[in-house]
């Protein structure tokens, strides 16, 4: 590791900005379609516990998405500080996902100031309902396209070189590569998986905390369900992805899994200490690889030791692989059992050991999108777009970003800390038994 | 009209858009810490968050959407700005991140009315213009230069020069004018006379700065970049048209007459003043390494680029047309008589 390489310094910068804004981007795509689905059913229901659940989590939201918002203007133009002559090619080819981003961007922060500031205003909460679809929609869709962006990235297409010039450029063909599909539809199921878990956390914290109130296993019944729905597609487009992968991008399956030698049959390894080319202390699944790759215990699965070592992505990415698949079976099987539970109603699930499991889901769910993304990230070194262009060719040659290292971890340890402490402080001082009250009042006084 | 042309001329646009809606923040953020310094406090705040809150995260999109459509239509900037404005864009994007953040911190969760943060607030919406406005002062050409090929800046020409200054000030000052003229009409859409009256005088305050800065630059280009001031002098009826309009906004407001004629009359002024000076640099990006032409995106990148935002605005238009007519044409909101957010 070079400290006076810019390259290996803007990796370094990129990586503490991507990471900082996935938390509050997941939550920023997920949110708000759980917050339709919350008033949605109330509106169904006529319950007013959902609308105020929706009108909670909304009031939480906005101090995520103004973090989201910063850090993601920070990241939008660090492509370009740190990563110049990277953007120099690649902007011939795929500007138009990225331009195409901004305006669903647009679209969702007029849409999200409209909706926070007409509550009550409209008679009909249906109007109010309907603001929120393109809050959700400019959200998702604004990932899509930025998902499409890497997703160029781990498989470029769309141009041809000449003279080390992108010529014959088509934009659609290079927004529409073989990595999309498995990408996006991952990215979006994860977003909402993670978000439901999230909110499942907070009820479930509440009522550890004592509160009783049948607001919050209304809130916790409804999250777990969503859970659920979105582990189970995950966990079925993670299973796609690795087809992907072992199709189009077979070094960073290998890697991911220590397979080194191709070969049929191809063992799936958990766990385990790397020990030259051997696992050690590894539990190993016969045919599970062949599986995972090909739908077929028996075909061959492409080993690390077919590429040039040059171009082999660093083999620590089996750790992340491994986290981000046992989180994610986890809360899967975790929000079955709570489901099922809960349905026969079976008493264990208020246990206090079992409310505890259920607030560790949210925070389990961001480690898993934090290991996902590195592992995708790092698992496609050392290029920075496969096959064209390695990492140390796209970066700056400035010799001041060891300091802008230090500058932007100092911001995102202040707008951490004061996400946690407006967050705690707006719910502590205005707990759901007194806005609850508060309304009530509110109505007797309209019919006096 | 080339494909080069509808490109820059969008993107203009947008900056142009930015420099208004950001002007209106960052100084309502100045004027707000500065009454609150002077025990005038509860006249302003009500009336500007009323008018932030809803808006503030579109503001931030007008500055997203000009920093990723100059990368689409021109990749070759990132290659010399990007590598130069590692340090000042990192500066602004920490502060753009801290105002942006602290504000959705204070006035949708926490409530805090400390003054030390409303001082922050403050002056954080004057650091940002003086560290956003020295990249128009590096195209003009001197203080990007080339070592072994690749681009860096150089810092002690940069901040030993008056025309790097000049556009600092000019910032500073158009930033308190456009948001004074503003805060004048919105204030007194809202009846708040005491609020009016207040903004009316730093409007009429901050005039005079503004022009005389703005009228200092085309001077220190004479010296700077002769090519530049030459293309100026041939634009002069623009600029004359300007100052009409410049003076149309103050007699208005010295008037106490049609507020809202003097913000149109504003925009108009800074309208033509923004668009002939984007004109006299023409065909420059970058003096002298970069023209609008040699940087340009391929075809059909261009072309799709271009579809795509026609397509963007349609959506765009009708949206905000929306958002307006909810907060800023609205009686009831505007004055204040029901709070409904969330």
């Amino acid at each position: 590791m070079d400290f006076q390489d810019p390259a290996f310094l803007s990796r370094i910068l990129t990586l503490l900005t991507l990471s900082f804004h996935i938390l509050y981007a997941t939550i920023g795509v997920g949110v708000p379609l759980m917050i339709m689905i919350a008033q949605w059913v109330g509106i169904k229901k006529k319950d007013d516990h959902y609308i105020l659940l929706a009108r909670r989590w909304a009031r939480g939201f906005v101090i995520t998405v103004a973090v989201g918002v910063v850090t993601g203007t920070a990241i939008g133009l660090q492509l370009s500080l740190l990563w110049p002559n990277f953007m120099q090619l690649a902007g011939n080819v795929i500007a138009l996902p990225l331009f195409m981003e901004v305006f669903a961007f647009f679209f969702e922060a007029i849409f999200l100031g409209i909706y926070l500031y007409t509550w009550d205003r409209f008679e009909d909460q249906r109007k109010h309902f309907l603001l929120l679809i393109p809050v959700a929609l400019g959200a998702a869709a604004s990932s899509v396209f930025i998902t499409i962006v890497n997703a160029f990235m781990n498989q470029p297409q769309g141009f041809e070189v000449l003279n080390g010039e992108m010529v014959n450029v088509s934009p659609l063909l290079a927004m529409f590569s073989p990595a999309v599909p498995t990408k996006v539809a991952h990215v979006m199921a994860t977003a909402f998986m993670t978000s439901a878990f999230l909110l499942a956390s907070i009820a479930a914290f509440r009522m550890l905390r004592g509160s009783t109130h049948i607001y919050h296993k209304k809130a916790l019944f409804l999250t777990m369900k969503l859970g659920l729905v979105f582990a189970i597609a995950t966990a079925l487009i993670g299973d796609f992805s690795g087809k992907y992968l072992a199709e189009y991008q077979p070094e960073k399956l290998a890697a991911a899994e220590w397979h080194f030698e191709t070969g049929e049959e191809a063992e799936l390894i958990l766990f385990g200490v790397l020990d030259g080319e051997e696992a050690k202390y590894a539990i190993k699944i016969p045919y599970a690889l062949s599986i995972l790759a090909h739908s077929n215990p028996f075909t061959e699965v492409i080993g690390l030791n077919e590429f040039p070592e040059d171009e082999r992505p660093p083999l620590w990415i089996h750790y992340l692989f491994d986290t981000m698949v046992m989180i994610g079976m986890w809360l899967a099987l975790f929000s079955f059992v709570y489901v099922v539970a809960a349905w026969r109603g079976w008493a264990f699930i208020q246990a206090k050991w079992f409310r505890w499991l259920t607030v560790a889901g949210g925070p389990l769910a961001l480690i898993a999108i934090e290991a996902g993304w590195w592992f995708t990230e790092v698992g496609r070194q050392p290029w920075i777009l496969r096959g064209h262009m390695k990492v140390s060719e796209g970066a700056t040659t400035s010799g001041q970003v060891d300091l802008m290292i230090i500058l932007f971890a100092g911001l995102y340890i202040i707008l951490g800390i004061g996400t946690v402490v407006v967050l705690s402080r707006m719910y502590r001082r205005n707990p759901v038994e007194k806005e609850l009250a508060a309304r009530e009042n509110a109505k007797g006084g309209e019919e006096q | 009209m080339t494909l080069e042309i509808i490109g820059i001329s969008v993107l203009w646009l947008f900056l142009f858009l930015y420099v208004i809606v950001a002007s209106i923040d960052f100084g309502a953020g100045f004027f707000n810490a500065y009454s609150s310094f002077i025990g005038k406090q509860h006249i302003l705040t009500g009336i500007i968050q009323r008018y932030l809150s809803p808006v503030w995260e579109v503001t931030n999109v007008f500055f997203v959407f000009f920093f990723v459509g100059i990368i689409g239509f021109f990749p070759q900037t990132a290659f010399y700005y990007g590598t130069t404005l590692l340090v000042p864009a990192s500066l602004a994007l920490i502060l753009l991140a801290i105002r942006g953040s602290y504000y959705a911190f204070a006035t949708y969760g926490a409530k805090i009315n400390h003054r030390g943060y409303i001082y922050m607030y403050g002056l954080s919406g004057l650091l940002l213009p003086a560290a956003l406005s020295p990249v128009l002062a590096m195209s003009e050409g001197g203080f990007i230069k080339m070592d072994n090929g690749q681009p860096y800046l150089d810092y002690w020409t940069l901040f030993t020069s008056p025309l790097m200054w000049s556009i600092v000030v000019l910032s500073l000052t158009a930033v308190l004018y456009i948001s004074a003229v503003f805060l004048t009409w919105y204030s007194s859409k809202a009846g708040d006379l005491k609020a009016n009256e207040l903004m009316r005088k730093y409007a009429l305050i901050w005039a005079g700065p503004a022009i005389i800065t703005a009228t200092g630059i085309i001077y220190e280009l004479r010296g700077h970049n002769p090519e530049h001031y030459a293309r100026i002098l041939d634009l002069w009826w623009v600029f004359a048209l300007s100052f009409l309009l410049f003076a149309g906004t103050v007699y208005l407001i010295w008037k106490k007459r049609h507020y809202g004629w003097a913000f149109i009359l504003l925009m108009g002024q800074f309208f033509t003043a923004f668009f002939a000076y984007g004109a006299s640099h023409y065909p420059y990006l970058l003096y002298p390494y970069l023209t609008i032409y040699d940087s340009f995106t391929n075809e059909s990148m261009a072309i799709a680029l271009i579809i795509a935002f026609i397509a963007g605005l349609c959506l765009l238009l009708p949206s905000l047309y929306l958002l307006f007519r909810l907060f800023l044409f609205d009686k009831d909101y505007v004055e204040g008589k029901s709070d409904y957010h969330a």
